[in-house]
């Protein structure tokens, strides 16, 4: 299976500089997702989530344009070809 | 010769430098820009410098980086280097200290984390281990969180023995006499007016400083109040009465000279700005007793405050002293707080200043 994950710009460099990865998850769920990526691109998977696993609180998580904390969270099943849309949330000051 | 200040923001990070004996200051940066620095230091103790700076990225998470180029380039470590063990289930919130030790432990740097979390580094920085002998304490559960969070924001390894004590909003003073096995609240005596009696721990001490000439006198800077013990903590007693206000953030001790110190005070809990406007710098000789304020190069007018890191001393001779405000403003005394000339204005948020003489 291969998904496409679109990141934010300020994300690119600790992705090889892409914005658009193709990308073999590894398992079924969005987490198989991030652990997949975390391995490939350690810095990135520490932006996405914390040491526990967790989504970080202000990043946001859309697969094929829902967002996840409104759906299964990690546990959100990916598909062929899903589009997994990493974004900043509105914070900050 | 050269003097750095590393000044951590709301928004980033600058540097000063002075190649005059600390007389003018020249600013470098933003580095780090658009991150928040909490927590810094500058390990002089290496053939290059090194400054350690505790980041939190916006949306990004918290993160240790380093540089060994005074700001050219900045490095972290892939998988973190403060990273909670597993078994925990915790994940770092907020890097509040970092703290090179001696220069006998030439490669050990101790930081204070959120949550309540001691980690001690053998390689610099790059990577920490949880102090388990703090994290597995009994008393770790009921700890409160202070105003701006749960964490140990003091850290102050003794030199000649291995004492470690560390302070933290709102558990109080904790003391290790055996490099973090063991640990005891030290704080009878420490005032904690938000709770009905005094409790033996759960007191919100702002920041703790360890007299230059004994070990065991160590000064305290408390959510109202201002404390001296003479007996390693066992004991507090009130040194506030030659003082405006007791309350405030930060206290720095001299690293040469025993007995003296230098606390800003603030109004009141209530009402946290200098008396009357005008940021003072108060300074005591004879450990407490009695106490004079600094005027010269400090501004009236000034509605803000200093945080508990934003103050500093260095280690030249005369004792350098430095501070940065709210309002974006950074201040140094190279005489030991006699007179004041500004390094900085309009920047962020000063949460934290540290500042070290380099070859």
């Amino acid at each position: 299976m291969t998904v496409q994950v679109l990141l934010p710009g300020v994300l690119a460099d600790l992705a090889g500089g892409r914005r658009e990865l193709d990308v073999d998850p590894g398992g079924e769920t969005l987490a198989d997702l991030f652990d997949t990526l975390a391995g490939q691109h350690p810095l990135l998977g520490r932006r996405i989530r914390d040491e526990a696993g967790q989504l970080r609180r202000f990043v946001n998580v859309y697969v094929d344009g829902d967002d996840v904390r409104y759906e299964q969270g990690l546990a959100t099943v990916l598909r062929e070809g899903s589009q997994v849309h990493v974004l900043p949330s509105i914070a900050g000051g | 010769m050269t003097d750095l200040i590393a000044i951590g923001t709301r928004k980033g990070l600058w540097l000063a430098r002075s190649d005059d004996d600390r007389r003018t200051w020249s600013l470098d940066g933003p580095h780090l820009l658009a991150q928040e620095v909490a927590a810094v230091s500058i390990d002089a103790r290496r053939p290059e410098p090194r400054v350690l700076a505790g980041i939190q990225y916006g949306h990004w998470g918290p993160t240790v980086m380093w540089s060994d180029d005074l700001g050219a380039s900045w490095q972290e470590s892939d998988h973190g280097a403060i990273r909670f063990p597993e078994d925990t289930g915790a994940a770092l919130a907020r890097v509040w200290q970092l703290r090179p030790d001696s220069a006998a432990r030439q490669d050990v740097v101790w930081a204070g984390c959120e949550p309540h979390s001691l980690w001690r580094s053998e390689d610099g920085g790059a990577t920490f281990e949880l102090v388990r002998g703090l994290w597995d304490h009994p008393h770790r559960p009921t700890w409160e969180p202070g105003g701006g969070g749960a964490a140990i924001h003091t850290v102050l390894p003794d030199p000649a023995t291995d004492r470690v004590v560390v302070a933290m909003s709102a558990g109080g003073v904790y003391v290790s006499e055996d490099g973090g096995a063991q640990w005891e609240p030290r704080n009878r005596g420490i005032a904690a007016g938000f709770l009905p009696e005094e409790p033996e721990y759960g007191q919100c001490v702002h920041k703790v400083a360890i007299d230059a000439g004994d070990r065991d006198r160590m000064y305290a800077q408390n959510h109202g109040g201002v404390f001296r013990t003479d007996d390693g903590g066992r004991k507090w007693t009130s040194i506030a009465g030659g003082l405006p206000a007791d309350f405030g953030f930060p206290i720095v001790s001299s690293p040469h000279t025993p007995g003296t110190a230098w606390v800003i005070p603030l109004v009141a809990d209530m009402q946290r700005v200098p008396p009357e406007g005008r940021l003072r710098v108060h300074r005591t000789r004879d450990a407490g007793e009695t106490w004079s304020a600094s005027a010269a190069g400090l501004p009236d007018g000034s509605w803000t405050s200093v945080l508990r890191d934003a103050f500093c001393a260095d280690e030249a001779d005369p004792t350098g002293i430095y501070l940065g405000t709210r309002d974006g403003c950074v201040y140094a005394s190279a005489d030991e707080g006699e007179t004041f000339t500004t390094v900085a204005e309009h920047l962020p948020d000063v949460l934290t200043v540290r500042a070290a003489r380099i070859p």
